[in-house]
């Protein structure tokens, strides 16, 4: 089973610049969750808090008992093995081959034999479709391609906590949809936390059990997906609809004249109401997410301290059997 | 400013720190280590042969015409080999291992820390130092001691071919003067300065390339520092065991 990561009151500056303060939230044992934010917020520091390649200022990480911001640098060590990491940029080893990449984590924390490192190695490849470039340098594929390659380096281990800094920028709409599925294939398999990075808007409608937002150096919500996806926050509710009316400007914030100007103009307030997608479903043949179940409980729970929309949209989706979908919607962008 | 200065030393001398307790880690990254060994003597071997022999020379003409002047014609083998193995022989290998070998080295770590290749491999729970610095530095050091040998014995040569061959010394004079002014203990300082060097050039190289600031701009600086830093500590550790080395270790032809 995945492992719950609690993160408590974390504050991050470099020198005098603020990235975020006093961020706040628990990613939920095995479940799926999605950071969302605009270019700039620190979702990337975020992430390498998380892992202790950053240190933040002050506030906690745990994990399994471990403070990834103030334990002894050995136990830090020791976690870290518990996490795949997808970095923005893939970070691949330039003089090592992508099959060479991809092994390297077996190659040191196993003693596996060559032959079985193989098989796993390329099975991962053909899983994000690098089959037939594995002999290649990093240097040698493209932007998409190092991505995902990243990503099943991340993999290799079976880690039971799994980071993805934005696995989608670079690739294009139907390798994106492919990917979302493989995320929650994999969270079906091996039921590890998740947490993903990204500006998406069809993956944060379909993968997540949870999102939260990043925006003016603080989180601004963290909660079960239906709550962001009916937030009458107008951050939340601009990004997710991908508007330039709203608090987020070109260089992050607005001003208040600006803002005020737009909330003059007429055409700004037609403000459709979102329709929830349902959250995709594991491929068929795979075993059901076993965090589904967790997470029902978790969050019909917590109902009465949601707000009213956000309620309303749980109760649809728990109200049809759990395996169905609540409503014949459209499907926005899902790869199933 | 003094703070900064005094920060960065500090952390210099906690990478040494962290790489000698690596060097003894299991499992030794051998590959890596002959990988970079073979690379950096082949990019100091050359350059190192071809300075010292004018460097052998300079100084076997320079001792043999004070030595002239001063009537102590039959001296003139045995300084020059001293003044080659004791101070020409480890300057050289200062210069390239830090000046070849040490900016190669700083660029190549500088680089994979802006790829983010070292963050990733410490997210895989692989040590960068163990991985990466020990064998460099070993490497390093492994190399300072081969050129300086190499340096002296063509220093030596050079100094030969030029004090019989242009200052009309004889060479039985050359050769006996070894055993009267040169002792071995000579000899093993030398190496020992080029065993320090060598560590030294290799830190430094890999404290700097570890830190790289703001982007590829930033590895282009960091190289640049870690040369001249690598420079004026290996010029002053030089006068610091050439200072002690003559005040415990007596001296022969006295
Ligand atoms: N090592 C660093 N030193 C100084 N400032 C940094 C460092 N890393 C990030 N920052 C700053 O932190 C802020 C957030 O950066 P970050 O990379 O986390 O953004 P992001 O949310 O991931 O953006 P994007 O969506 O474009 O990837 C930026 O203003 C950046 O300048
Ligand atoms: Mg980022």
């Amino acid at each position: 089973m995945g492992i719950e990561v609690v993160v408590e009151g974390l504050t991050k500056s470099f020198g005098k610049q603020n990235i975020w303060q006093d961020v706040t939230l628990t990613l939920p044992a095995g479940e799926v969750s999605v950071m969302l934010g605009p270019s700039g917020t620190g979702k990337t520091v975020f992430l390498k808090s998380l892992i202790g390649l950053l240190k933040p200022d002050r506030g906690r990480v745990l994990i399994n008992g471990v403070d990834m911001v103030n334990s002894p640098e050995r136990e830090i060590f020791e976690t870290r093995k518990l996490f795949g990491l997808m970095f923005q940029d893939g970070a691949l080893f330039g003089s090592m081959s992508l099959f060479d990449n991809i092994a390297f984590p077996l190659r040191e924390h196993t003693r596996k034999k060559e032959a079985e490192i193989r098989r796993i190695v390329m099975e991962r490849i053909e899983v994000v479709g690098l089959l037939g470039a594995e002999r290649k340098l990093p240097g040698e594929i493209s932007g998409g391609m190092r991505k995902r390659a990243g990503l099943a380096r991340a993999l290799v281990l079976d880690p039971q906590i799994i980071l993805c800094d934005e696995p989608d920028s670079g690739l294009d709409p139907v390798r994106t949809a492919y990917l979302s599925q493989l995320l929650i294939d994999l969270n079906a398999q091996i039921d590890a936390t998740m947490l993903i990075v990204t500006h998406n808007l069809d993956i944060a409608a379909t993968v997540p059990d949870n999102m939260g937002m990043l925006f003016r150096r603080e989180l601004v919500t963290f909660g079960p997906r239906e709550l962001l996806l009916t937030s009458e926050e107008p951050v939340v509710a601009q990004f997710l609809a991908g508007r330039r009316e709203g608090p987020i400007g070109m260089s992050e914030e607005k001003d208040a004249a600006a803002l005020a100007a737009e909330a003059a103009d007429p055409r700004t307030r037609a403000n459709t109401p979102r329709e929830i997608v349902p959250q995709l479903e594991p491929s068929p043949g795979l075993p059901a997410r076993r965090a589904a179940a967790r997470r029902r409980e978790r969050v019909l729970g917590m109902l009465d301290r949601l707000p009213p929309a956000a309620r309303a949209a749980i109760e649809r989706t728990y109200a049809s059997a759990p395996t169905a979908p609540a409503m014949p919607l459209p499907a926005a962008g899902s790869g199933s | 400013m003094i703070t900064g200065a005094l920060r960065q030393t500090g952390r210099l001398f906690a990478l040494s720190a962290e790489v000698s307790r690596a060097i003894f880690k299991r499992p030794f990254q051998f590959r890596e280590f002959v990988e970079q060994f073979w690379f950096l003597a082949s990019v100091t071997i050359l350059p190192a042969a071809l300075v010292s022999i004018p460097f052998g020379a300079v100084i076997a003409l320079q001792v043999g015409s004070l030595t002239q002047q001063l009537g102590a014609q039959s001296f003139t083998g045995g300084a020059s080999v001293l003044a080659v193995v004791q101070q020409a022989s480890p300057l050289i290998v200062a210069l390239l291992i830090s000046g070849a070998g040490g900016s190669a080295i700083c660029a190549d770590l500088g680089s994979r820390t802006i790829r983010e290749e070292l963050d990733a491999m410490e997210v895989m729970g692989v040590s960068p130092v163990q991985r990466l610095v020990v064998p460099r530095v070993l490497a390093a050091m492994g190399v300072a001691v081969l050129l300086n040998g190499l340096v002296s014995v063509v220093g030596i040569l050079g100094g030969y071919f030029f004090n019989v061959y242009l200052q009309d010394g004889t060479p039985g004079a050359y050769l006996s003067s070894f055993s009267s002014l040169a002792q071995l203990p000579d000899l093993y300082v030398s190496e020992l300065k080029a065993v320090i060097f060598g560590f030294i050039a290799g830190i430094v190289a890999a404290y700097r390339g570890l830190n790289p600031r703001g982007g590829p701009k930033g590895v282009g600086d960091a190289v640049n520092q870690s040369v001249v830093i690598t420079f004026l500590l290996l010029f002053f550790v030089n006068m610091v065991i050439t200072g002690v080395y003559l005040q415990i270790v007596p001296p022969k032809g006295g």
